[in-house]
């Protein structure tokens, strides 16, 4: 459930790895085609590379590998079957066609993150279409799609179905631009069909059955994850769907599903091992079907499912029912509550059963309390996400320093954390940075802007300081509350490898940013909002721009001039200016909107009216 | 002549109904959070500041994408909140003569059978047109429903509250396929 980070330098398919040029090797016409048939010794060499080079999976390896020499590029791009594009802009599709020739599984991402946040206007790209179209050409082969933060149509999944007869896998994480009718293509046409996961993305309701539309028979399925369609499916076809579907090890379902209908599908799946619940509730008032629902054993179903280690879902809670899953929770490695909003009281006597858990997401309704009884329990938790019920800024909040304290001192083996509260201080954050050594990912989000340390007044410096320097895994950093230029300073000096940092009002002046671009080497993806870094800030970056996958400021202090400046200084730099409609005009010098990354094929050919490239 | 209801008159920000507790203990802060940043990329990024004579947490402004919580996870929090204030919604299915699927709607959404209706025909985009105690409904739909005794029941019959506590679920049949009692 975490987040997907990139390694840093094998982000785009052909860029080379850190502080190149950016230069691509044009394939040159392999020497031993169709020529002679002694055994030329390099051709010997490339076939014995080749063979090795198809057990190389890693990334960053393979776009070493292709660095050695024309022949090692030659065979790498020939064994290299899973493509990676890290930014859909970076490079055009038929570059990437025209390199690689055997690709069967492609991941492609979009959009910046701020896009989630509504800082992105609507239209402003990453479409599907051109790649769906280069590979339907090009990789007829092709098995797997996993797609972030794009925008897909359905006549692209149409495409999808028509173009690959063996097409598998479908992931489509933060997309929009679909709907229930895509979706009944899909599920009709690709007849080897083993996964398909819808994972927070928009689909519109079209309100086409398209569960009746998996064709007849046995399926191949072995995941079916469509929690956030926002539609009513056909239940009675689901039901027969998951009966004939011996495969299926995942199956994560929608609100519409009620507690009854999750009951007489888990009855049918006693296999399963993620299991998203849907409603979990009987979706009718208890007065009026007194009896029904409450006659069906939950808690013995859940008992006789040995196989569950991810549980998710509880979409609309009916508290009461919430014990039942207490048999399920020795094997759970994987709890997800984000969506229910259940009492410190309701939940207590659920997690002190969870002793496997390794992942725990929550509202923030459990409130401290809860988060002790966490720590109480569950010693293995590796990831944390703590989401707020009631997104404002208050005085107050349910979780707090005491909530984040207790994790630290109770889950000594977390690597990764998110963490919404109103109120924080230094010592509960400092504590965390010593007890939890093992911190890869630390997101803090107080949510009140610009509040200080809680109890001594004092900013947050000190505290996101201790993070950088005492958890030397750390490569992503997001930081709040009330921060000077110091923290920043931090992070330069001890954060060498951090390659993610998110910045929301926070910082004095443009020496807050120099010290990150100076001092954060590895720096990959730079995300600032409302602060009062500007041209002289990003200076220092200029040599590293190429390195970076992309920056964003909004709402900073960045002049036009500069970013002109810097578009002709690093021509294979996209360097992109827009606004949100309403902040048209009112910035005078400042831009609103700056988002920059490196890109092999210059400017976008689809860039809508308002977004001006320089 | 009934009293002005004042508190039914009082403009709030909250939903209709919400207490909003942690906003009791919104007494001033020892830090004033507000005034700390004066510098224009403030005021570029938050919208108008409603009036101050509220408690300091309600005025705050309602800042673009803050705090960094996925819109799709807010729809459903926001969601939540007034069902929890108003009890749990009562869902029933609804069936549609010639529909596939069936859908689900929240009748303590409605507070008159008009209003349900005008709901049904949207969702389904037919027409189902008004009731008339003698002739039922004058389109091609009559909107039934199953009581709790298993009694098949034309939509308007009975009393709004009476249909509300007796309601197991709904179907849109064809008018011709309705028996006259």
């Amino acid at each position: 459930m975490s987040d997907d980070t990139s390694p840093g330098c094998a982000t785009t398919a052909a860029a080379g790895s850190g502080g190149s040029s950016g230069k691509v090797r044009a394939p040159v016409s392999s020497s031993g085609d169709g020529g002679s048939f002694t055994a030329h010794p390099d051709q010997v060499l490339e076939n014995v590379i080749e063979n090795v080079l198809v057990f190389l999976t890693s990334r960053r390896d393979r776009s070493t590998v292709s660095l050695v020499c024309k022949s090692w590029y030659r065979a790498e791009a020939y064994t290299r079957s899973d493509l990676f594009i890290g930014n859909c802009y970076a490079i055009a599709p038929n570059r990437v066609t025209n390199r690689f020739k055997r690709i069967r599984s492609v991941s492609l991402k979009g959009k910046p993150r701020f896009a989630d946040f509504s800082l992105l206007p609507a239209d402003w790209g990453a479409y599907f279409t051109r790649w769906v179209h280069a590979m339907s050409l090009a990789y007829r082969a092709l098995e797997k799609i996993y797609l972030k933060r794009m925008s897909v149509t359905d006549d692209d999944l149409s495409v999808i179905a028509r173009s690959f007869p063996c097409f598998k896998e479908l992931v489509l994480v933060c997309c929009e631009g679909f709907g229930t009718s895509g979706l009944a293509v899909v599920v009709s046409e690709c007849r080897n069909l083993r996964v398909l996961e819808l994972i927070e993305d928009e689909v519109s309701d079209d309100e086409t059955d398209w569960i009746s539309c998996f064709p007849e028979g046995t399926t191949n399925l072995e995941s079916l994850c469509f929690d956030c369609v926002e539609a009513e499916v056909n239940f009675d076809a689901l039901e027969k769907l998951v009966a004939r579907s011996p495969m299926l090890k995942k199956l994560k379902l929608n609100m519409f599903v009620s507690i009854g209908e999750l009951y007489r599908l888990v009855v049918r799946a006693p296999q399963l091992t993620h299991l998203g619940t849907g409603a979990f509730n009987p979706l009718v008032e208890i007065g009026q079907q007194q009896g029904d629902n409450q006659e069906l054993d939950y808690t013995s179903l859940f008992a006789a499912c040995k196989s569950i280690v991810c549980l998710s879902g509880f979409r609309e809670i009916a508290p009461e029912y919430f014990p039942t899953i207490v048999p399920l929770c020795g094997n759970l490695t994987s709890l997800n509550l984000s969506y229910a909003n259940v009492n410190a009281e309701q939940f207590k006597p659920v997690i002190r059963h969870c002793h496997k858990l390794q992942v725990f997401w929550a509202m923030d309704s459990i409130c401290d309390e809860g988060l002790q009884a966490v720590a109480d329990t569950c010693k293995d938790l590796r990831e944390l996400r703590v989401f707020p019920v009631d997104p404002h800024e208050y005085d107050e909040g349910p979780v707090s320093e005491v909530g984040l304290l207790a994790i630290s001192l109770g889950c000594r083996k977390l690597q990764s954390i998110l963490y919404f509260c109103q109120q924080m201080t230094n010592a509960a954050v400092i504590a965390m940075s010593k007890n939890c050594p093992d911190l890869v990912v630390f997101r803090l989000c107080i949510i009140g802007r610009y509040r200080p340390d809680r109890v001594t007044g004092e900013p947050m410096d000190e505290g996101f300081g201790a993070i950088v320097k005492n958890c030397k895994k750390l490569t992503r950093l997001a930081v709040s509350g009330l921060l000077t230029d110091k923290a920043f300073s931090y992070i330069g000096q001890y954060g060498k490898l951090v390659r993610t940092l998110s910045v929301a009002f926070a910082g004095d002046s443009d020496a807050g940013l120099k010290s990150v671009l100076e001092g954060c080497t590895n720096l990959q993806k730079l995300e600032i909002r409302d602060s009062p870094f500007g041209d002289s800030g990003l200076q220092p970056g200029l040599h590293q721009f190429y390195n970076m996958r992309f920056v964003w400021m909004s709402s900073c202090r960045v002049t036009r001039q500069w970013c002109l400046e810097v578009a002709r200084r690093l021509p294979k730099l996209v360097v992109e200016v827009f606004s949100r409609d309403e902040e048209e005009g009112e910035r005078g010098d400042f831009v609103e909107t700056l988002y920059m990354y490196r890109s092999l094929d210059g400017p976008r050919p689809d860039a809508p009216q308002f977004v001006e490239i320089l | 002549m009934d009293l002005i209801n004042f508190e039914a008159t009082e403009l709030r920000l909250g939903l209709p109904g919400s207490t909003d507790e942690w906003d009791k203990k919104s007494t001033a802060s020892p830090v004033n959070t507000n005034n700390k940043r004066s510098s224009s990329e403030m005021g570029s990024s938050v919208s108008d500041e409603t009036g101050s004579s509220r408690s300091p947490s309600l005025a705050k402004a309602q800042v673009v994408g803050w705090p960094p919580v996925r819109s799709y996870r807010k729809n459903i929090i926001q969601g939540k909140k007034s069902e929890s204030e108003s009890g749990s919604g009562m869902y029933v299915k609804v069936s549609m003569v010639g529909a596939p699927y069936l859908r689900k709607v929240d009748l303590k959404v409605y507070k008159s059978y008009d209003e349900l209706l005008k709901g049904l025909q949207d969702m389904f985009k037919c027409n189902i047109g008004l009731y008339s105690e003698k002739e039922g409904y004058k389109s091609e739909f009559a909107p039934t429903y199953e009581d709790k005794d298993g009694d098949w029941m034309l939509l308007g019959d009975v009393p709004w509250d009476m249909f509300l506590t007796s309601c197991r679920r709904l179907r849109i049949m064809k008018s011709c396929e309705v028996i006259e009692s």
